[in-house]
């Protein structure tokens, strides 16, 4: 068992997700970052679905009232065991009383702690993960708390040797500019020829509304094609007839601040969707923060697909090398 | 006439997991009947690598594996299921008739109106007087009368678990419309009965919200701790294709309910109906007869 000494800012169970759900509004919550997510349960010989601590900005102070393995991955919000760094992307041991604590963020947003056995909370519509909108998964629904206590589940599959680490080059770098690949679509056609090139143009900044739900951007306003809006749709020319919003999607309302729908996003409404985040690339939006800067890259599906292709090749390595041992 | 643009149905990806397809930019009847068709079929296609099919308004959203079925492929099984489906009149539609009370006019949705009044339209006049008086009602008993005396169909179920998006089932000149709010308001009670453009819905949770209010729904639409009878499957009861029918109730009628939710025995009267779009196109009157004889007489 794991005591929560402080909580952090936002410290939420999560895993894979609720998968399947979206037809009745629920959003599949989960890891955010999902290679780092992958990794850090890889490191511990866990079952790929295994709950993690998903750590937002600001780490959590914790007590381990039991030796386990434990490991961190994810962005730079550098660990300490009792006082002392210790490394991410590795294969770590703690012992009965140590405390794990963390320095100020130096890049990316988000740190994954997977323990050896991932965490014991209960499944709830095949999932652990936290949905705090309406209460459900990881701790009651909400982000872990001072005093909370966290017990481990038996989903550990392998032995991995303490000190086992993932090459440098498979770990992702994280800087303070971004470029997100998108496919355009969905609405774009309700964006003029213009704003089309201006929303690819902008270098964006992300603004302090930026979390679970969704990342918003400030910078160039867009406009939309003139017309005499359809029956159903709302007034303002960013409205649509409310539709299914996909994960990933970008809204624009009334022109200003587009904003990248996330796991645990509203799964519909009124504003017209103008282009999506390539799944590769919502783990690296994971890692964005405030004030950083964004630029929308319109890729292909087939340069999606790639995408997809090579960062499943990459935690193909990781796994692989970790079976082997080192 | 219609443009051609809003007859077309577009097909798009969002991104490498989502195909979206538009039956048509406005919200019709025919539309929603026609993406309800098509997902329905797509569901006892039982693809492999499809995670979610999600019928909305005018339009519906796949989501799935490409690791698993190839987006290309996907998107040609869409196109053809579309091709192959024939007339409104051809597609039989099975549906659960609900009764669903709304006490309207009550004191906690009007509580929190008034403290809103400055986000709104029409300061000087409750959300029911300003909706009745926009819509061409004499005053809001006739305007309740309205919603109250012709079904909706569930259109779209989503935002947030459990919300349904509802559209009178009645010929488009007869639709209510009315404006969000200026500025969302920043509390809506749970169970609110609110309309925002042509549709009704009901607040799942309490939270934020720009719809206008008119009343409180007595029975719960998502109940995550699925002690309710009709909440035995799934947290939220709502589904889409489902005819709500609003039925006006009192203070006492509302207590009474409210006392039924807290102790469990809570049920929704509900039947079930059959029908082909074109027949309910053709006499939306007649519907509307037909399903209210069938949900209380029956």
């Amino acid at each position: 068992m794991i005591n929560v000494k402080k909580p952090g800012l936002q410290t939420t169970v999560q895993d894979r997700g609720r998968i399947g759900y979206y037809e009745i509004g629920m959003p599949p919550s989960g890891a955010m970052d999902k290679y780092a997510f992958t990794v850090a349960n890889l490191l511990v010989g866990n079952d790929p679905n295994a709950a993690v601590l998903e750590i937002t900005y600001l780490g959590p102070v914790l007590e381990f009232g039991k030796a386990m393995k434990i490991s961190l991955t994810g962005g730079e919000i550098p660990p300490r065991i009792n006082g002392q760094p210790v490394p991410m992307w590795t294969t770590l041991e703690v012992r009965e009383g140590d405390q794990l604590s963390f320095d100020f963020v130096k890049g990316g947003a988000r740190v994954y702690l997977a323990i050896e056995g991932g965490i014991a909370v209960p499944l709830i519509m095949g999932s652990r993960s936290t949905y705090t909108l309406i209460g459900i998964g990881g701790f009651e629904g909400r982000a872990v708390a001072e005093g909370d206590v966290i017990y481990t589940a038996d989903m550990r599959k392998k032995e991995i040797p303490v000190g086992t680490r993932i090459d440098p080059d498979l770990i992702p770098a994280y800087s303070k500019t971004h470029e997100i690949r998108v496919v355009v679509g969905l609405c774009s056609y309700r964006l003029t020829e213009e704003s089309k090139q201006t929303f690819l143009d902008t270098e964006w900044t992300v603004t302090p509304e930026a979390n679970r739900t969704g990342y918003r951007h400030r910078g160039e306003k867009l406009h939309f094609v003139e017309r005499e809006q359809p029956f159903g749709a709302g007034s303002n020319p960013s409205n649509v007839t409310d539709l299914g919003y996909p994960i990933g999607s970008i809204q624009v309302p009334d022109g200003v601040e587009p904003i990248v729908l996330l796991h645990d996003a509203v799964t519909g409404g009124g504003y017209a969707t103008i282009a999506t985040v390539i799944s590769s690339d919502l783990d690296r939006m994971a890692q964005v923060k405030t004030n950083e800067k964004v630029r929308f890259v319109s890729v292909s599906l087939e340069e999606a697909l790639e995408a997809r292709r090579t960062v499943k090749q990459k935690l193909g390595v990781i796994a692989q090398f970790i079976e082997i041992g080192m | 006439m219609k443009e051609v643009s809003q007859l077309q149905t577009r097909y798009e990806y969002g991104g490498d997991e989502f195909i979206f397809v538009q039956l048509s930019e406005a919200m019709s009847l025919e539309a929603n009947f026609k993406g309800m068709a098509i997902t329905r079929k797509l569901k006892e296609a039982n693809l492999e690598g499809v995670y979610d099919i999600c019928p909305s308004n005018a339009s519906y959203m796949v989501r799935f594996d490409p690791e698993i079925i190839a987006p290309q492929a996907l998107l040609e099984k869409l196109q053809q299921i579309e091709r192959d489906l024939g007339g409104l009149d051809e597609i039989t539609i099975t549906s659960r008739l609900v009764d669903v009370p709304v006490y309207f006019n009550d004191p906690w949705t009007h509580e929190a109106l008034m403290r809103f009044r400055d986000r709104h339209q029409a300061p000087d006049s409750t959300d029911l007087e300003y909706s009745a008086k926009i819509n061409g009602y004499a005053n809001t008993d006739d305007f309740i009368e309205a919603i109250t005396s012709a079904p909706f169909l569930v259109s779209m179920i989503g935002f947030v678990p459990g919300l349904p998006w509802c559209f009178q089932m009645v010929r488009q000149e007869k639709q209510i419309e009315v404006p969000k709010y200026v500025r969302p308001r920043t509390f809506t009670p749970e169970r609110a009965f609110g309309f925002g453009g042509a549709f009704s819905v009901i607040y799942p949770v309490q939270g934020a919200g720009g719809y206008q209010l008119y009343g409180i729904a007595p029975a719960p639409i998502y109940q995550k701790e699925q002690t309710l009878f009709d909440f035995q499957d799934s947290i939220v009861f709502p589904k889409q294709g489902d005819i709500f029918r609003y039925r006006s109730i009192h203070a006492d009628e509302y207590q009474a309910i409210r006392e039924q939710v807290e102790d469990g025995s809570f049920v929704y009267h509900k039947k079930e109906i059959r029908f082909t779009p074109g027949e309910v196109l053709s006499d939306l009157e007649a519907f509307a007869e037909r399903a209210l004889r069938r949900l209380y007489h029956d």
